[in-house]
């Protein structure tokens, strides 16, 4: 079997006291697929994104990514864990105003202070920029630039910190048919050029051709308490 | 540059309006109690300085703080009125040399200052330029007010009518500057200092008109009775005083009874002070003798009384405004709720956004900090200045 990126098993999470439980007994993602979630909004792809990156814990199971148990770790180690091995695309893309297009991409490397910010990241931070089409925006802000010019830069700080894994929430939800299809595109193409598994959560069955698999939400939301 | 100080510092730079207003107001509440308690020190010791320099003074009965501001200052413009006469009665004490002040009239915005050449040596007045006045009709002008007025030796300064609608008040009359003094920091740099006589002559007390009883001054004479002349509105009186008709000037009266606003009472010693004093506390005087610096302590008192008021109500305004930054700053947490989401999902650490927030609360704080210490360094440096401008302009 091939390597795996991500390994859930029995992992059950729920929010609170509510109703809502997402329970899956069993999913492996391998290293390098391009996997994507579809099914209703609320069924819990979004909450899968965010077990797998350790933003949330589950209340059981266990979550292997990267071959790390993510699930066994503190907070603080699973934040220390996500910022160089996890790349997260958002549908709002989640830019910085005050920032610019360049302190944007190399932001995981000011937050955090396991990362250090030096030439060869800022080299890497120009060189994904000059990837993405983005090189001459370099010094703009959030503001000035397009949709899609904004999701590239989003995708540009997802990839900075070379990760094994890019976790992408409805990358593609906010744009346009033809910058739609041009994101996604670079999406696939800079995590097959750097062997990134690539598990994205999307809402638009057009796009579904283009993954290796994808997976219905379905079968793993219940709506009823144990 | 940690991260979270750069990004702390990229976000008030991209917000430098609410920084700008936060920085301003923190420095403000952080100035002003401080910039209080300068003008009122400032305040203090050149009001005292010029106080303790002048022993007693002499005016008429009312209030002492006027008089003080006037005979000092050359500020008060309402003061009740003596006589010259007062001086002689001092002089004749024996325990006091006389000075007297005349302050009523202004050339321009500077006052005038009626007075003898004694004053010059009292206050130890230098000449930039010139020299003293000696004839009637001449003036000494200080240091600013020379600049203000744009004049030198030789030039001409215009006494300011009282008012222009009275026909029958005092009208201008040209002088001829005839020194400059050096500055002094005080209120005679201000100041147009002519003999007391040159002021009766702008109050209309003296004056100076053509010979009625020339050949050519029939027209203006309207009556003849032995060697009294009367004359009618023709007659040309004279608005400067000039070696040609200086001697045409003269006062109706006794000049014992001409007006002063105050008198310099310069005492021989400690004991002749004691009993020139004793001499006007007899009851019932149209006189009174003050010791300016007793006067400016009372004023002084008030002063710092109302200084503690404003630094409480200062102090209330301090809270209510870093409530307010609080609140601000409250407020822009909640509408920044998404980017320290953002920042936390990306792998941020709880350090490094509370390193971010406090960051961002240090650079204001600092910065109205940094501003405060400069606008209280430029007003310990320039506020002696202003504070001179603001009460001996």
């Amino acid at each position: 079997m091939a390597e795996v990126s991500v390994a859930i098993s029995n992992l059950e999470f729920r929010y609170g006291e509510g109703d809502f439980a997402l329970r899956i007994p069993e999913l492996q993602v391998a290293r390098g697929e391009a996997l994507a979630f579809v099914g209703p909004s609320g069924s819990g792809k979004t909450t899968l994104l965010h077990l797998i990156a350790g933003i949330v814990a589950p209340v059981e199971g266990r979550i292997v990514t990267e071959g790390v148990e993510v699930s066994a770790l503190s907070e603080p180690a699973r934040r220390d864990f996500r910022v160089g091995a996890i790349g997260l695309v958002f549908q709002e893309f989640e830019l910085l105003d005050y920032l610019s297009v360049f302190d944007n991409i190399v932001l995981p490397y000011r937050i955090n202070s396991t990362l250090r910010l030096d030439g060869r990241v800022r080299t890497r931070a120009r060189e994904l920029a000059d990837r993405l089409e983005i090189a001459k925006l370099l010094g703009r802000r959030p503001a000035q630039l397009s949709q899609g010019e904004r999701q590239r830069v989003a995708v540009c700080r997802a990839l900075v910190v070379d990760p094994p894994l890019l976790l992408a929430d409805e990358p593609t939800g906010n744009l346009d048919p033809a910058n739609k299809l041009r994101v996604l595109d670079l999406l696939f193409d800079v995590a097959r050029e750097r062997g990134a598994t690539l598990v994205t959560v999307t809402h638009d069955h057009e796009l579904l051709p283009h993954f290796d698999r994808v997976l219905d939400f379905k079968q793993f939301t219940t709506s009823d308490s144990p | 540059m940690s991260g979270a100080v750069y990004l702390a510092w990229r976000y008030i730079a991209h917000h430098r309006v609410k920084t700008s207003i936060l920085v301003g107001a923190i420095a403000l509440i952080a100035f002003l109690p401080v910039g209080l308690y300068v003008i009122v020190g400032e305040s203090a010791s050149a009001l005292t300085a010029r106080a303790d320099a002048t022993p007693l003074l002499v005016g008429a009965r009312g209030s002492s703080l006027e008089l003080v501001l006037s005979s000092l200052y050359f500020g008060s413009e309402s003061q009740e009125q003596t006589r010259f006469a007062e001086t002689e009665r001092v002089a004749a004490s024996g325990f006091a040399d006389p000075i007297p002040l005349y302050v009523r009239f202004r050339a321009g915005d500077q006052p005038i200052v009626g007075t003898t050449l004694e004053y010059f040596d009292f206050r130890g007045l230098h000449f930039a330029a010139g020299r003293r006045f000696a004839l009637l009709g001449e003036c000494v002008v200080g240091a600013t007010a020379a600049q203000r007025l744009g004049v030198g030796p030789g030039d001409a300064v215009l006494s300011s009518p009282e008012s222009v609608f009275d026909l029958a008040g005092v009208y201008p009359l040209k002088m001829r500057v005839s020194g400059v003094l050096e500055p002094t920091q005080g209120p005679d740099d201000a100041a147009v200092f002519v003999d007391v006589k040159t002021a009766w002559v702008i109050a209309g007390l003296g004056h100076g008109h053509q010979d009625l009883a020339a050949s050519g001054a029939a027209a203006a004479v309207l009556a003849r009775v032995g060697g009294r002349i009367t004359a009618n509105a023709s007659v040309v009186e004279y608005n400067e005083i000039t070696p040609e008709n200086a001697d045409s000037f003269h006062f109706h009266g006794d000049l014992a009874d001409l007006p002063l606003t105050g008198i310099l009472a310069v005492p021989h010693d400690e004991k002749a002070r004691v009993l020139l004093m004793g001499r006007y506390e007899e009851p019932g005087l149209a006189v009174q003798i003050v010791r300016p610096r007793a006067v400016m302590d009372e004023l002084l008192e008030t002063v710092i009384t109302i200084r503690s008021y404003v630094v409480a109500a200062l102090t209330t305004v301090a809270v209510a405004t870093l409530a307010v930054a609080s609140l601000v700053f409250g407020l822009s947490l909640r509408l920044r709720q998404r980017e320290i989401e953002t920042i936390v999902k990306i792998g941020g650490s709880r350090a490094a956004v509370t390193g971010l927030l406090a960051s961002e609360v240090a650079f204001v704080l600092v910065f109205g900090a940094l501003l405060a210490g400069l606008l209280t360094g430029l007003f310990a440096r320039y506020g002696d200045s202003a504070i001179r401008a603001l009460f001996f302009a």
